[in-house]
């Protein structure tokens, strides 16, 4: 086992010593070919004979106590084998990957949740069936409404406690200049392409269970929690995950009922939930209200900043947007408040969405900052630079890598951002109104143990083995360039096997860690495959020189098949947070661009181009950073014109839980997107340097097109998304 | 009832509420077409039916059974892609890959109504469509992407249709 505690920078000496030529550089995804051929098994595909098809029946009211159930029609339906309502062990609620499923009480919490499932022998008998469930209810009056609950201010939810320091009301008092407004951003829905779906089958008491999950070590162990088994006794495949966004970090209750239902028909079992579904028994991000208070000298220079944010939570759910988490640490000001309290209310739960915190607070955020730059006249890159920390503001621990600066210096150049006027509604093209607008951007960064095995196999091969999962992420391929790299063996001799829970733990895929986090155990356990090598050779782990499958040490050289020999050499790898990840102040940063044209007669946004800077250590793969920095801008862009779930506050529905309603971004909305890096190895974030990049393209990119929007039109819209209804009113005359 | 699906031929019994989608994902272990929403609104149950792409979900299966189907494991093998599989690849035009053997059986069949001359949305000239950037999106537009591999995935379908960097950029209206 070769290991690294991160109580200081540090960096496996192999991955220095690297001459493959594969780390960073554009490969082609490792999995490619089994995408594009339909031939990557999902959770709901390739399930073994025999399997039984689940479908699940919903609460139809938003809170309440369920008093009956009457399964009778649907078990007189042909081909229904059971209809499952009583088994103590039936979630109730939503899970996370922090919260203790829920006994089954028959509680209802929200409108759509699960209170019984029907077990068929085909998919059209089995949803037929749900509908022919008759579920009695003793209903009680709902708080729908977020805007109604008085909020809650001590409330012990989340992981970001309350920050006051200094005296924001007085520097506010005391200030040249100050700005206190408040924005607003909706629900949104993580809206997976791929809906959550699980098979589930029994052996000699070992339950297996493939599902669309994006931490399978812990969905391991809360499904065990669930059954009231050993741990042990469950094993999690998630080969293949369709997208996750946060929405499949937990367990949800359908994963649990494919295991009773396999238990009590004693087959496999699968359950897909239908995209509605998806809305109702996995979990939004909250709506937010964001008040942005800033003081400021006429110079701009800040003397206070405060974040304080309500958002939404359900009487069982744990989990709270962590609204201002990328503020802590962006811009300088003595005196700073932050804080989010808590509505309760009674719909589906609240938790973690791609960039929780972020994604939503660099609206508040920087297009406050924004605003301020309009007012004091003064360059909105200037302002920012002028507000630039030496050190974490907040905290007062050093930055690791921070070139937050030059994502500013190298957008505005590749972006013409000097061309922009600053007086808004003042460029025209045609019977379109243009404007520019930027942002910056911040994902704070998260270094979480991880571990990983690295087999060199008789023959030569590497086997890569890890409980990682890649939901799209580049998992793994960028796992297979650091191998082949430390290795020195290319691409097509290296396996690597994903998302199974009996594989070495590791971060699994949330909060962007994933990557830093599995690819530092995967170095690791190859510097441990070094050092067999190298007694092999006869020589000191720094002499080996790996390229193309060949090892040489002190002028003799081998392949590294004949070293291997009939004796595969294995090692381990671990990497963990340690005195420096709590000592730093670690982030990702960029600066975000926009251009949009807006019709000055019909008030239409059409972004035109978008340029992204980014700075995330270390990159590992050009090509699936970049991809995946860019899906993340489009996400913003889409948040700042179309995402928007609307919940119908007489009854807890949602009144727009599918595609058909809730405009996520299509082809059509997005021009190309330009994205660079500016790389920096970062050794105090994880010993390969990385910093995570999934969740970076999101934050602060829906804010540059708000902001691009006031620049087009002069109107600022502080309620999102931006949709022309809110821009029409205040379009310059034409 | 009987199938010619990938020009083999299938026999299933069927309960006959079974869509197209369904009688390939459940019924003949064709898992390769995607279930996104079962409602006609992301696109990743795209197939090719006698040449037209269609959205599978919204299809009964028995309505098919005279009909020449082509899902993704008839376009191409992992050992032997279709042209436009390999673009994917290269061009790195998804992520996830849920969506993926939709947008690509979607764009054989958008490059084909293209070269039957059939116009868009975005389309200037009603009679004689030219391919471009924009007209790519357009027509793309009816498959999600939730990860948002658009750029790549209009990147990989320009270089299949052999689009130069000129016909990319010509606006449509
Ligand atoms: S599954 Fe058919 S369009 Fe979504
Ligand atoms: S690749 Fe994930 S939805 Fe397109």
């Amino acid at each position: 086992m070769a290991e690294m505690v991160m109580d200081q920078a540090q960096r496996p000496g192999g991955l220095d010593r690297a001459e493959q030529g594969l780390l960073g550089a554009p490969v082609p995804r490792w999995e490619g070919a089994a995408k594009v051929t339909g031939a990557a098994p999902y959770a709901y595909e390739q399930s073994p004979p025999g399997t039984v098809y689940v479908a699940i029946v919903p609460a139809a009211i938003g809170r309440g106590q369920v008093t009956g159930v009457d399964a009778g029609g649907a078990e007189a339906l042909p081909g229904v084998l059971a209809v499952i309502h009583d088994d103590p062990r039936m979630p109730a609620g939503e899970g996370n990957s922090r919260a203790k499923p829920q006994p089954n009480t028959g509680r209802v919490y929200h409108y759509g949740q699960a209170v019984a499932m029907v077990v068929a022998e085909d998919g059209e008998v089995a949803r037929a069936a749900a509908r022919l469930v008759q579920v009695r209810y003793e209903e009680t009056p709902g708080r729908f409404d977020v805007e109604k609950q008085a909020p809650i201010r001590e409330h012990g939810l989340g992981f970001l406690p309350a920050i006051d320091k200094g005296d924001l009301d007085a520097a506010m008092a005391a200030a040249e200049v100050t700005l206190d407004e408040t924005y607003t951003t909706p629900v949104h829905f993580p809206a997976a392409l791929e809906p959550h779906a699980t098979t589930a089958w029994w052996e000699d008491g070992q339950l297996t269970v493939r599902t669309s999950n994006q931490i399978a070590g812990a969905a391991r162990k809360t499904i065990a929690t669930a059954l009231g088994i050993e741990a042990s006794r469950v094993r999690v495949l998630a080969p293949f995950v369709g997208g996750g966004f946060g929405g499949k970090t937990g367990v949800g209750p359908e994963a649990v009922y494919a295991a009773i239902a396999a238990e009590r028909v004693g087959r496999p079992a699968k359950v897909v939930l239908s995209r509605r579904q998806t809305a109702y028994v996995a979990h939004h991000r909250s709506h937010t209200t964001q008040r942005i208070r800033l003081a400021a000298g006429r110079d701009g220079r800040l003397s206070g900043i405060g974040h304080e944010s309500v958002a939404a939570q359900n009487e069982i759910g744990e989990f709270l947007e962590p609204v201002p988490f990328g503020t802590l640490p962006l811009y300088a000001g003595e005196n700073r408040r932050f804080r989010t309290d808590l509505v309760r209310v009674d719909l589906p739960a609240t938790g973690a969405v791609r960039a929780p915190g972020e994604a939503v607070g660099t609206f508040g955020v920087e297009c406050a900052m924004d605003e301020l730059a309009h007012r004091l006249g003064i360059d909105p890159i200037e302002l920012r630079r002028r507000n630039e920390p030496e050190v974490d503001p907040t905290n007062g621990k050093p930055f690791t890598t921070r070139r937050l600066l030059d994502c500013y210096t190298q957008g505005a150049t590749r972006f013409g951002w000097e061309r922009r006027d600053a007086t808004p509604g003042s460029v025209r093209d045609g019977e379109w109104l243009i404007g520019m607008g930027m942002a910056a951007a911040l994902r704070g960064n998260f270094t979480v143990e991880a571990q990983a095995r690295v087999r060199l196999e008789v023959g030569g091969r590497a086997v890569i083995e890890t409980d990682m999962t890649d939901i799209g992420t580049g998992t793994y391929t960028i796992l297979a360039q650091v191998a082949g790299d430390m290795l020195g063996l290319p691409m097509t001799a290296i396996d690597v096997r994903l998302g199974d829970s009996d594989f070495p733990a590791s971060a699994g895929s949330g909060g962007s860690f994933g990557a830093g986090s599995s690819a530092a155990a995967v170095a690791l356990a190859c510097e441990d495959v070094l050092a067999e090598l190298a007694l092999r050779m006869n020589a000191a782990p720094e002499d080996l020189r790996l390229k193309g499958g060949q090892v040489s040490a002190g002028g003799r050289s081998a392949a590294l098949a004949d070293l291997v020999r009939d004796k595969a050499v294995e090692g381990h790898g671990r990497m963990a947070p340690g005195k420096v990840s709590r000592a730093t102040s670690q982030a990702s940063h960029g600066a975000q661009f926009a251009e949009v044209a807006v019709n000055a007669v019909t008030g239409e946004i059409r972004v035109r181009r978008m340029l992204g800077v980014f700075d995330i250590g270390r990159v590992l793969n050009r090509r699936t950073a970049q991809n995946q920095a860019v899906g993340g801008m489009v996400w913003g862009l889409a948040y700042a014109l179309s995402e928007d779930g609307v919940v119908d506050t007489r009854d807890g529905r949602f009144v727009n839980p599918d595609f058909g309603e809730y405009h996520v971004a299509v082809n059509a909305d997005v021009p190309q997107i330009e994205c660079e890096f500016i790389e920096e190895v970062d050794d105090a974030a994880n010993p390969v340097g990385a910093k995570g990049v999934g969740e970076l393209g999101i934050s602060g990119a829906g804010a540059a097109v708000a902001n691009a929007i006031f620049n087009a039109t002069g109107v600022r819209v502080r309620d999102f998304p931006v949709t022309l209804d809110k821009l029409l009113a205040g379009l310059p005359p034409l | 009832m009987h199938f010619t699906i990938n020009g083999q031929a299938y026999d299933a019994d069927l309960d006959i509420r079974t869509s197209l989608l369904d009688l390939c994902r459940e019924h003949l272990g064709l898992t390769g077409s995607k279930k996104g929403c079962d409602h006609g609104q992301c696109g990743a149950c795209t197939m090719l039916v006698n040449g037209r792409r269609i959205n599978s979900c919204l299809t009964l299966a028995v309505m098919h059974q005279d009909d020449e189907i082509v899902t993704i494991e008839g376009l191409g093998t992992p050992e032997n892609l279709h042209p436009m599989q390999d673009a994917f690849v290269r061009h790195d035009g998804y992520q996830c890959g849920y969506c993926t053997p939709g947008q690509i059986c979607s764009a054989v069949g958008m490059l084909d109504e293209v070269k039957k001359g059939w116009p868009s949305h975005v389309s200037g000239d009603l009679t004689s469509a030219a391919l471009s950037d924009e007209e790519i999106s357009e027509r793309m537009s009816g498959n999600i992407c939730r990860c948002s591999a658009y750029p790549n995935i209009v990147d990989a379908i320009s270089e299949v249709a052999g689009l130069t960097p000129a016909e990319r950029e010509v606006a449509g209206a």
